[in-house]
């Protein structure tokens, strides 16, 4: 029998001898470039019945490589599906040493590519269950260390980093400004719209002003500005934390005799609280200046009557509850970020996962802690 | 030795903004050779390197690779230039959200049209010829420094590109492993004929794997030397060269002679 081939710069021929022994002769190179087209080849030439050995020639191969031993690989899997053996002979130096190291002989399955999961679904649940419950752990010692470390900064004034805190309060305060002004006068704006178009119908323009005001100081301004600070600042907190984290910059400090959380968190903490109260009052005034360019311009209201109405509807205790509410946010937003950030382990996907949960835990608590605020204020007042 | 240039470098000029790094530099790399950059810290070492990867622009001058220039090309051909070149950074670079078996696929499943089963096999035979065999479900966070190099090192080499670069291949590595490393680079280069370059400072991987090195110096922001590492190391006159091979200390300023070239 004689059958012979070519492909691209890798030829083959199969020659069986009287004896009955089947050889393959391999020519060439067998590198990426050829070894898909060999495989190919070779298998719609060996048609079953397959004799019970294949004997492969590499006398004549000059250059193999992982690539081209997948041809050997393929051979021997065809072979061993047909309960037949391969055999490999007059390979050179070069070949034989590349086949060792690739461990062709105890090469049997293939690698897998993607990473097994954990077999039974109970098993996956208690890994889950375990993993929160020492979560868990980690927040409350976190809080505890937060919490001492606060107490230190309150004996030692002098300790808290005032330049980070500066530097903090640039970032979390002055910086989103512009955002939280253009977000606010545009809502005040739409609120005074959309409730103008029912007030009208009773004469009532003037209530835009009592709506738009109290609306933005108890509620929506200390929220809306929450909010952005998460997503601006409490992210930035958990990407900046997590990456010192895994970059061992947390534990250089550790080491170097710094608290970690007097030197990153109360900083951050410190700066939040007083600056996110300040983004919140001008969050109120934009929103009633938004609402004053509706009163003014398409209500008929003068600008007079506008800021009496809003000045007599508005208390000194709701401005005050809404800042009390900013601060607290302030805190959460701080807290999640910076705990997020020092949960961080293993890589740069973490990170991006620790900064994705920063600002969806801060939602929520923020929206939960005004929820029990509205709760305190019912049965305060 | 093979003495077709496999990497030529052409009056190479490197700026950061105004400040001058490298000031023409012209050097080959032949095919087959395993090739060192040497230098201390600030000499343009990872700046040649950025150069030579394409990911940056010089400010002058030419870098050929594999008879095609990568100054002037389009970004379409500089893809096809890169996947003649593997590299294995100095963290190793591997995806963390990734495992093994997974970053060593990734450029198989991009560049070829291999099926899966085949990209099986070959990303095991990879594994086995960095001997981290068994490793492939494991994340790049489960293993030590040592097998991350390996694992980087697979993944560089799975197109058995022509040539290989190594940022600092010793670079936290115990001394164990670092030779290992070493031994590997060396079958490597044997069996597949790899060209490789290497941007170091470890003078005892220099010696064991090196067949040429240049040497870099920023007092002269170029090569003050270039030649076989055992020759430079007993016979250069060059002071620097000498402080860097003998492993001397003290502050050697006034080098400015190129007297190895």
């Amino acid at each position: 029998m004689k059958n012979s081939q070519n492909s691209q710069s890798c030829r083959y021929e199969v020659l069986q001898n009287n004896d009955g022994v089947v050889t393959l002769h391999l020519h060439g190179r067998l590198d990426a470039g050829t070894a898909a087209q060999t495989i190919a080849g070779l298998k719609s030439c060996l048609q079953p019945p397959l004799p019970p050995a294949l004997t492969v020639d590499l006398s004549k191969v000059s250059y193999l490589d992982d690539f081209g031993a997948l041809v050997l690989v393929e051979l021997k899997n065809l072979m061993r599906a047909q309960n037949g053996g391969l055999f490999i002979t007059n390979a050179n130096e070069h070949i034989r040493e590349i086949l060792s190291m690739l461990k062709f002989d105890t090469l049997a399955a293939p690698a897998s590519l993607s990473r097994q999961r954990h077999p039974g679904m109970f098993v996956r649940l208690g890994e889950k269950v375990l993993a929160q419950a020492a979560g868990l752990g980690l927040i409350f010692s976190f809080i505890g260390a937060v919490c001492l470390a606060f107490v230190h900064i309150c004996l030692h004034p002098g300790a808290l980093r005032k330049d980070d805190t500066f530097s903090s309060m640039e970032k979390v305060g002055v910086d989103a400004l512009p955002v939280v002004a253009l977000i606010s006068f545009l809502l005040g704006l739409i609120m005074a719209f959309m409730s103008s178009v029912q007030l009208q119908q009773f004469g009532a323009n003037i209530y835009v002003a009592s709506l738009v005001s109290l609306a933005m100081v108890r509620e929506l301004g200390p929220i809306m500005t929450a909010i952005i600070v998460a997503g601006r600042s409490g992210s930035a907190f958990a990407a900046e934390i997590g990456t010192m984290k895994i970059s061992d910059e947390v534990d250089a400090l550790f080491t170097m005799g710094f608290d970690p959380m007097c030197f990153l968190v109360i900083p951050k903490i410190v700066a939040a609280v007083i600056t996110v109260p300040l983004l919140t009052l001008f969050s109120n005034l934009f929103a009633i200046l938004g609402g004053l360019v509706v009163g003014v311009f398409m209500l008929d209201l003068t600008a007079n009557a506008y800021m009496a109405q809003t000045l007599q509807t508005l208390t000194l205790f709701d401005v005050f509850w809404g800042f009390f509410k900013a601060a607290v946010f302030a805190l959460l937003i701080t807290g999640i970020g910076c705990l997020r950030g020092f949960q961080v382990r293993g890589g740069a996907a973490d990170v991006g996962r620790a900064t994705t949960s920063a600002v969806v835990s801060s939602i929520f608590f923020i929206i939960l802690a005004d929820a029990l605020f509205a709760v305190i204020l019912r049965y305060w007042k | 030795m093979n003495t077709k240039a496999i990497i030529q470098v052409r009056d190479l000029v490197a700026r950061y903004g105004d400040d001058t790094i490298l000031d023409r530099i012209s050097f080959d790399v032949y095919e087959g050779e395993i090739f060192a950059v040497l230098g201390g810290s600030g000499s343009g070492k990872s700046t040649l390197l950025k150069h030579l990867l394409g990911l940056l622009e010089p400010a002058a001058g030419e870098i050929i690779i594999d008879g095609d220039g990568i100054t002037d090309c389009d970004e379409n051909r500089l893809q096809q230039i890169l996947q003649k070149i593997g590299v294995l950074y100095q963290s190793a670079a591997l995806f963390g959200s990734m495992t093994v078996a997974e970053n060593v696929a990734l450029p198989i499943l991009a560049y070829t049209d291999l099926p899966e089963k085949f990209v099986s096999h070959l990303v095991r035979m990879k594994l086995n010829l960095v001997h981290l065999g068994g490793y492939e479900n494991y994340l790049p966070s489960e293993i030590s420094g040592g097998m991350k190099k390996r694992a980087g090192l697979a993944r560089a080499m799975a197109l058995n590109p022509k040539i290989l670069f190594f940022d600092e291949p010793s670079a936290g590595l115990d001394p164990v492993t670092s030779a290992e490393l070493d031994n590997l680079m060396l079958h490597l280069n044997k069996s597949l004929g790899t060209t490789m370059v290497i941007v170091t400072h470890e003078l005892e991987s220099i010696f064991a794997v090196a067949d040429r090195v240049i040497m870099l110096h920023n007092s002269t922001r170029g090569i003050i030397a270039e030649g076989d590492p055992k020759y430079l190391r007993d016979q250069s006159r060059n002071p620097f060269v000498k402080q860097f091979f003998n492993r001397l200390p003290g502050d050697m300023t006034a080098v400015n002679r190129k007297d190895e070239l």
